[in-house]
Order: structure tokens, then sequence, then C-alpha cells
């Protein structure tokens, strides 16, 4: 919010208490604009992913401009500092204080969990492009709190424990960061590898940031397995990727990767210890869709990098969010228009290429590539296609309602079908 | 413990004595727990990217860094520490507000993402020590560990600036006494633990790699190394960089949900009883 | 050392006190008919860390040790009320002084090892006990839920809104203030005083210099137990971050911006603080760079906080 908006708020909020004009400022803000709370960590451990969630999500008005359904659209941006607490404390003052319609955003985990806790007392809607914990749109639900543009930690395993069992893999160990995030895409591969007839032969889970990932690579050497499943991001990521290089292993056992081990955000600053790595994701960077190719290169022209998750699922979400609104006229202030509007739309017009479109608990059903890390003719490292696996949702192959009664992922529970 | 984790424990020992022996030098003779230590840890490694990637140069990166942080340190204790000479606790509070401001300054020059500092060819790979493969780095940074403390030794034991720093640690008003100027020897030992800081940094950085947040890490096991070692002993920062290497190689494999514990249940325990560490002399 | 910071060798008589005291509640009392929801949340969020660094000034103003480890102490609190009625089914009524003895446990584990030192070296060791507890909360995943915490609405509806939420914390917030001040002003308070001034004098007039120190630790513990018992209702949720350093340094910071050794300015320094966080990140993002502004400014230009200075000036002006 730039300083004449923060006096005008101010103002009209001192003059609205101050008159006892309160309950008109309601009636008032149908004809205003509409105003949206973008929640990005912009300091803090993730700060690079939350400078992308701004402009992903901006550029997109950039280019369709400020305004819908004769609508002006003002995007309120706070920092939630990588920090739960201040999260919550900026969904407060975006909710209370500068009455947004609605909120979007945030990155890790904790923070958008403490945000979903909030508006499930307040009602307000709130879209998460990123946040992929399961049980938000599995077990948890909110009414209110809509995936769009994001998936769910385990959905992009399934399909990518397949393709592994059809390279011949029947032997992998997972090593992952040891939270929900981590559980959850282990689980996720380690259920179906092992119903497809595979073994987890171990699983490591470490603290996030590990600096020294030895102890385990020295491990991992040694147990006589076909593949590793790896579950990593950001600078666990990196130092995942380097050590592993170092310590001689890159070349003699190959990586399946999550998807965030070869996000832009991680790979962009990695050298050849990236090149080859194996992933599963909606987005594939490098995917020859006329759509993709666009997009990826208006967004390289606009912010010199390639676009990672993160700026690409807010570009979708803003896009997801502004064809909704047009559906209901721009009549924001009816939270059950709105949300309805964004769990039917079908989303043609995603940089993604296809249609998509969300299943009955919230989460999009996407087409999973299977991608490779390789150099493009500049040198730069993108993700290319090497397989799709069509209409893959949140829940596989299995019955929504028969999967639920599974507990969720954690440590102690990752679905594994003993031989 | 195996030989793997025993060369794990070691070389992060190595980095973490590079880093401590900075923090404790400051402590030792200025009485000033550097809490900006960190933040100069994260800003050596920086510097140390951005130049190394520029020149194509791990050794520039190194120096660069060094450089960087040292004339950072010199403004620090010049420009700020020195309006709170002689209270220890408004020195160390300033030093937390310091680390703000770099830490934030830094993310907004070199943004976000995870660096490593990019280390030459030859540096690269792994060598076979006897039944383990282990990378080259790790035996550079545990030989870069050995060698700053000769030069550290030498430097305390053999010369002039060495015993001066040496006395004032245990007596400053005496070497003050004595005619000499014991600002400038301030100074000096200001630069020297800032340039510490940079060049841990950038070694570190190479295989820690460098994103915010690193620095805390960092600087709470600097805190424990010299906290255990007492303050101002070079040979108390080795043996406690040496604990709290081994420690954390062996917490992180046999106990991980208790990794802190393993490293600071120890060495609370300690100051409980020796208050002043292992080497530690009253003041 | 600490009395370097402090200035409470002269404090206002209890009359003066008396009136202030009960003018500031009044005040109080009548914000939420004037302010928007957002700033009577604002307003509840500065009462619960004015009680929390109150709790820190009982230590680093009354007794001359500084801590920074009762972000953790604060934090377990929080912990315990959300695990105790989220996750284990208790009746808050219950949790609540669960969370209290909790804190109080912990003040006293972190007392027994760390009233032996002074100065610097009791900062580090309670920094170093804080990130132990730290440690705890991020690892132990199964009781703590590792980085994701516990969250649950375990606010009782008839407190729910939060008009009466802030009456709530006001109410506390008065016992607590008046129970502090009481603590300090006690035969009791003013031996910490003394140990704070002269340790060896204390002791050579026969008091048990140790058992007070360790007392007073746990009395303030105490506070900031209950302090963080309210943060637990006030946010519904918990996570590492607060039981985190930048936690103990937050409540450290508020008690010296406001003066160490005032007790009361422990609530003007945690206004002021979260005034200016809101006011700046309405600006700019740099928030942190502004917070390290603060810090380094108030160390070099005004130690004795907001009221020290007030009282430095005044004194200098009857004197």
């Amino acid at each position: 919010m730039d300083r004449r908006t923060f006096l005008k708020t101010t103002a009209a909020a001192v003059g609205g208490a101050g008159l006892g004009l309160g309950p008109m400022r309601g009636a008032l803000a149908q004809t205003g604009p509409i105003k949206i709370g973008l929640l990005a960590p912009l300091t803090g451990v993730i700060a690079a992913g939350g400078k992308e969630v701004v402009e992903g999500f901006q550029f997109y008005f950039e280019q369709n401009g400020l305004e819908l359904a004769g609508r002006k659209i003002e995007v309120i941006v706070e920092d939630d500092a990588s920090n739960p607490d201040t999260a919550l404390q900026k969904a407060r003052r975006l909710v209370e204080q500068s009455n947004v319609n609605f909120l979007v955003g945030n990155i890790l985990a904790n923070t958008g969990l403490a945000v979903a806790n909030y508006v499930k007392g307040t009602g307000t809607p709130y879209f998460i492009p990123v946040i992929a914990a399961d049980d938000l749109t599995q077990r948890a639900r909110i009414p209110n709190v809509i995936r769009i543009a994001g998936y769910s930690a385990s959905q992009n395993s399934r399909p990518f424990a397949d393709w592994a069992y059809k390279q011949g893999y029947r032997k992998v160990a997972t090593i992952s960061q040891d939270y929900t995030f981590g559980h959850e895409q282990c689980g996720g591969f380690a259920q179906t590898f092992t119903e497809l007839g595979g073994t987890i032969v171990q699983q490591f889970w470490h603290p996030l940031n590990t600096s020294d990932f030895s102890p385990y690579l020295g491990q991992l050497a040694g147990l006589g397995i076909d593949a590793v499943f790896a579950m990593e991001t950001g600078a666990d990521a990196t130092r995942f990727a380097k050590q592993f290089a170092s310590f001689g292993l890159k070349g003699k056992l190959p990586i399946l990767a999550a998807q965030n081990m070869t996000d832009q955000s991680v790979i962009r600053t990695l050298g050849p210890e990236a090149e080859g790595l194996v992933s599963a994701a909606h987005f594939c960077e490098g995917a020859k869709e006329p759509a993709t190719v666009k997009f990826v290169a208006e967004y390289e022209k606009k912010f010199g990098i390639l676009p990672s998750i993160y700026g690409f699922s807010h570009y979708s979400g803003a896009m997801w969010l502004a064809e909704a609104i047009k559906k209901i006229g721009g009549k924001v202030e009816d939270k059950d228009a709105l949300l309805k509007a964004v769990r039917e739309l079908e989303l043609s017009g995603s940089p993604l290429g296809k249609t998509v479109k969300l299943d009955a608990y919230g989460n999009p059903i996407y087409d999973i590539y299977i991608r490779k890390v390789e150099k493009r003719a500049d040198g730069k490292l993108w993700n290319v296609p090497v397989e799709t696996y069509p209409g893959v949702s949140q829940f596989w192959k299995y019955d929504p309602e028969t999967y639920m009664k599974q507990p969720a992922y954690s440590r102690d529970f990752q679905g594994i079908k003993k031989a | 413990m195996n030989l793997f984790q025993l060369l794990n424990g070691l070389t992060f020992a190595a980095l973490l004595f590079i880093v401590a022996s900075g923090f404790t030098l400051i402590f030792g003779l200025l009485r000033i727990v550097n809490l900006a230590h960190g933040a100069l840890y994260l800003l050596g490694g920086y510097i140390g990217y951005s130049v190394a990637t520029w020149t194509g140069s791990f050794a520039m990166g190194i120096f660069g860094a060094m450089a960087g942080v040292a004339i950072f340190g010199l403004l620090l204790e010049g420009g700020l520490l020195r309006f709170v000479r002689g209270y220890e606790l408004r020195q160390v509070l300033l030093t937390v507000g310091v680390a703000f401001v770099i830490n934030d300054m830094a993310l907004v020059v070199w943004g976000g993402d995870s660096f490593t500092v990019p280390t030459p060819d030859f540096l690269n790979g792994a060598v076979k020590i006897g039944p383990v493969f282990y990378p080259k780095y790790r035996m550079f940074v545990l030989g870069a560990g050995i060698l700053v403390f000769i030069l550290l030794w030498l430097l305390m034991n053999k010369t002039r600036l060495g015993v001066m720093i040496r006395a004032g640690v245990d007596d400053a008003e005496m070497v003050e006494a004595s005619g000499i100027n014991i600002r400038k020897i301030y100074l000096w030992t200001f630069l020297l633990g800032a340039a510490l800081a940079g060049l841990g940094g950038v070694i570190g950085g190479a295989f820690l790699s460098l994103y915010p947040s690193a620095d805390a890490e960092i600087l709470v096991f600097s805190l424990a190394v010299v906290i255990i070692g007492g303050r101002g002993s070079l040979p108390g920062a080795a043996i406690g960089a040496l604990l709290v290497g081994l420690l954390n190689s062996v917490g992180q494999v046999m106990f991980p949900e208790l990794a802190y514990f393993v490293i600071f249940g120890p060495m609370a325990a300690l100051l409980a009883f020796r208050p002043l560490g292992l080497f530690g002399k009253a003041a | 050392m600490s009395s370097v910071l402090s200035t409470a060798s002269r404090t206002s008589s209890p009359r003066t006190t008396a009136i202030f005291f009960a003018g500031s509640v009044a005040l109080l009392a009548i914000l939420p008919a004037v302010l928007p929801t957002y700033h009577v949340s604002v307003a509840t969020q500065i009462l619960i860390f004015g009680l929390f660094a109150m709790s820190i000034d009982i230590l680093a103003g009354y007794a001359g040790r500084t801590s920074l480890g009762h972000g953790a102490i604060f934090g377990t609190a929080t912990y315990v009320v959300l695990y105790g009625v989220a996750n284990a089914g208790l009746p808050l009524a219950l949790a609540i002084p669960l969370a209290v003895v909790a804190a109080t446990l912990l003040a006293a584990i972190f007392a027994a090892l760390a009233i032996r030192t002074t100065g610097v070296y009791f900062l580090l060791l309670t920094l170093a006990l804080g990130m132990i507890v730290w440690g705890i909360c991020l690892r132990w995943s199964v009781v703590t839920g590792g980085e994701n915490g516990i969250r649950g609405d375990i606010r009782p509806a008839f407190i729910g809104d939060a008009r009466s939420f802030y009456y709530v914390t006001l109410g506390c917030s008065v016992v607590l203030t008046w129970a502090m001040w009481r603590f300090i002003r006690s035969p009791f308070g003013l031996t910490l005083s003394g140990i704070r001034d002269s340790e060896s004098r204390m002791r050579s007039l026969g008091y048990n210099v140790s058992l007070h120190l360790f007392i007073g630790f746990v009395m303030s513990g105490v506070f900031a137990g209950l302090a963080g018992a309210l943060y637990a209702l006030f946010n519904n949720f918990v996570s590492p971050s607060t039981v985190a350093l930048t936690q103990s340094v937050t409540g450290l910071l508020m008690a010296i911006v406001g003066g160490v050794g005032t007790l009361f300015g422990a609530l003007i320094g945690s206004f002021v603080m979260i005034a200016l966080e809101n006011f700046v990140s309405f600006y700019t993002q740099r928030w942190l760079t502004v917070l390290g502004l603060v810090f380094i400014f108030t160390m070099i230009f005004a130690p004795a906080g907001v009221l020290g200075t007030i009282r430095v000036l005044r004194a200098r002006r009857q004197g």
C-alpha cells in the first residue's frame, strides 16, 4: 500500500468511527474498488520466493489492466516475514483494517495454516496458490479456503511413483525434510510405489536447514538401492544437490526429486550438479505448449529470470480470481457467490495451456509432467517434459471418501503396503 | 562413531573454529559479545560469492570477503561501538541492532536465493580415505581450520601485537598504564575478528550455502564454542569447536529430535559449574 | 552492570503512581469504544507484550540480570495451553493453570543454572537455554507439531470477538501489573534491588543472595507464563517462532525502550514498538532495518528509555 492509500484508509477509519458511521462503510464499499490482500514472505528465510509471489500476481494485472467488471482492483501487499505470528497479524490487519474482500498468498505451510485458522472464524475467502498441506483440501477442509492454481503435497508424488516403477526401480529409499510437507510428499510416493509392488528400503528424515547431509549420504550409498526419492526445498535442496555430487554419488544413484527440488527457485543458482534431475510437477517451464512458451518468454523478458512455482502459481491464481470475479459481475462482497464462482470455474487460459478445474474438495486436477532438468541453449537450467500423466487429482486412483479414512501422512504413517 | 561421522565432525569443527576464533578474540580483549558476528559471517559469504563469481577466482573471493568485512568491522567499532565503550550490556544489545540492519540490507542487495560460493575444480569431487569416499572440499576446510589455528597461534605468541593482545585480555588497564595505545590494539583486534568472520563466510558458504537466517545458525554454534572454551582463549575455541562439531555430528544421527539439546545441554551444565568456560579467566 | 541501564534508584511516590495507574486504566477502558476492530486487537497485543516485557524488567531492572531466555518461558505457556485444549482436550480452566505451572518450572530450571552468573554471561546462558527450548519445540514434532505448530479454536465463544477479549486482557493486565508493582515494592523486591546495586554488601548483611535471585527469576517466570497463556488465547495458534530468540529480544527491547527498572515503562515500550511496526510497515518492507536502528539509537542515545529519561530530566530540574 502506498502512502496515499494509507492516509485515505486511516482517514476513513478515524472519520467513520468518530461519527458513528461504521456500518455505512460496508454499504459504500459495493461501488468502491475490489480490495485484494496479498500475503507474501518478503523478508525471512523464503524472501526470494515471496518476491516472486508478488511479481507473479501483479504481472497478471499489469497485462490485463487493474479493472474487473467495472470496478478498480487494489492489491494490498503485506509481508508475512516467513513467520506465522506475523502472518496472522498481517492477515488481521488486511481483513479488519484495510477491509480487503479476500486474502491470497503465503508460501510456508505454517504461515498458511495460521491464516487458515484465522479466516475459519471470520469467513473471509482465502486462496492459497502455494500452500500444499493435504488436509486443507481433505480431512480438515475449511469452506472458505480454496487452493486455486496450487497442488496438494502428495498429489504429484503418486504418478511419479508409477513412473519410477515403470523405469524398473524396485528398491527405493526416501530422504526428506522432517515436517508435514515432506511427510506428505514422501507418503504419496511410498504408498503408491509399494502398492505397485516396489519396496521402500529406508526413510531418512532430517531437520529443516540441515547444513550437512554427509551422514545421510554415507548411509544412502551403502543401501544397495535402485534410486532415492529426495524431498528438499530451498537451501536444503541446494546443499543436498551439491553435496550429493561432491560425494561422487551423482551418476551412480538416480535421484527422484520432489518438485520443489528442481524448481527454478533452486536450480537457477545451481550448476552441473542439478542437470539430469527428474521430478514430477503440474508446471514445467520448458514444456512446448504454446501458452507455456508465451508465458515463460514474457515473464523472462519482464523479470530476467525463468518463472518458479511461486511466480507461476500466483500469476495463474490472479487469472483464476479475475475470471471468477467477472462471472459474478464484480460483486465480491457476496462471499458465497465468490467462493462458488471460484469453485466452479474451468480455467482455460492459464500458462499450462490446458483447462484446469477443481475437484469437489477444492483442489485442482492436473496433467502431471515427469520432468528432467536440462541446460537450455543459453546455459540456463530448466525443466523439460519427459512424460505426461493426464487428469491427476489429489486422490490419484482412490475413492476420495475411502481414502480420507486413512490417517494423514506423518513420519509414522506413510501408507506403505507390506509385501 | 564411524570414520565418516568423525570426519564430518572434524570438518564442521574446523569451520566453527575459524568463525568462533574471531568472536572469542573480540570478546576476550574488548569485552564485547558481538552478536553481529553471524551477520558478518553471512555478509562475508555474500561478498565472497559475488567476488568469486565475478573474478572466477575462489582466492579472490576469500580476499574480497575478508577485506570487505574488515572494513565493515572498522566502521562498526570506530563508528558505533565507541559511543558505548565500557558498557557491556549496551554494547551487546547494540550489536543485535547492527545484526538486524546487516541482514536486512543483505536481503536488499543479494535477494533471498540460496547461493553457494563457487569452488575451484581441484577441490570438487571426492577422495578415498580408508574405506570411505570423502569430499575434497571438506578436507580443504579441515586444512584451512588448522592453518588458521597455527597462524593465530604464531600471531599471538610470536609477534608484538599478539603479546599486547594477550596482555590486554588479562588486564587491559595494565597495558594502557604501560604507555601502549590500547585503542589501536582494540581496533586491530576487531578488524582481525571481523576478517575471520568474513573468511568463515566464504569457506562455509561454499558447502553450507548462504541464505537469510544462516547467520543466526552459525552465531548460535559460535556462541556455544566460545562459552565452552572460555573468553579470549584460542585453545579454548579449538577445543570448544571440536566438542560442538563432534556433538553435532553424533547428535544429528543418533538423536535427531534432541539435536539442540545434545549441544546446548552439556554447555549449560558446564556453564553452571564453570561460569567462565574451560579456559576462561576472571576479568 | 545492569544498573547502567537502570534508573530505579529514584522512583515516583506511591500516590502519584496510583493516580497515574487509575488514569491509565480509565483511558484504556474506553479505547474499544473509539477504535476500529483491528486497532483493538493491536491494543490487546500491546497489553500482552507489555506484561511480557514487565516480567523481563523485574529481572533486568530490579535484580540486575538481563535475560535473553524469557521468550522460551513465555512461549512454553502458549504451547501448553494450545496442546492442552486443542490436542489433549482439556478444559481451558485447567490448561491455563497447567501452562503457568510449566512456565514456572522452566523458569526454575533456568534460574537454578543461571543465577550464579552475572552480566553478559547471564545473558549468554539464558540465550542458550532458550535455544534448547526452541530446538525442542521445533524437533519434537509428535507433541509440538514441529514447524507447523498447533492451532485450534481455543478461545471461548463469549470472549470470541476482539472487543470482549480486549477487556479480558485489560482486566488481567491491571491485576498482574498491580501484582508486579507490589512485588517489586515488597521487602523482598527491595532486597533484590539491593542485590542489583551491590551483591557483596547484601551478602555481608546476611541475605541469602542466591535464594533471592532464584525466587526473583521464578516470579518473573510466573508473570511471563501468564502473558504467554493470554497470547495463546489471542492467537489460537502457536509455532516455534513464539519461543524463538527473536521473541526474547523483542521483549527485552520493549523493556529497554520503555526504561529498564521502571516497570510501567515496559508497557510504554510495548506500545512504542508495536505501534511503530504497524506504522512503518505501511511505508516500507524494511521493518527489520528500522528495528535495528531503534536498537542502535536507543543504546547510544537513550539507554535509560522513555520513562527513565523523563525521570532523569525531572530529577535534574528538581535537584
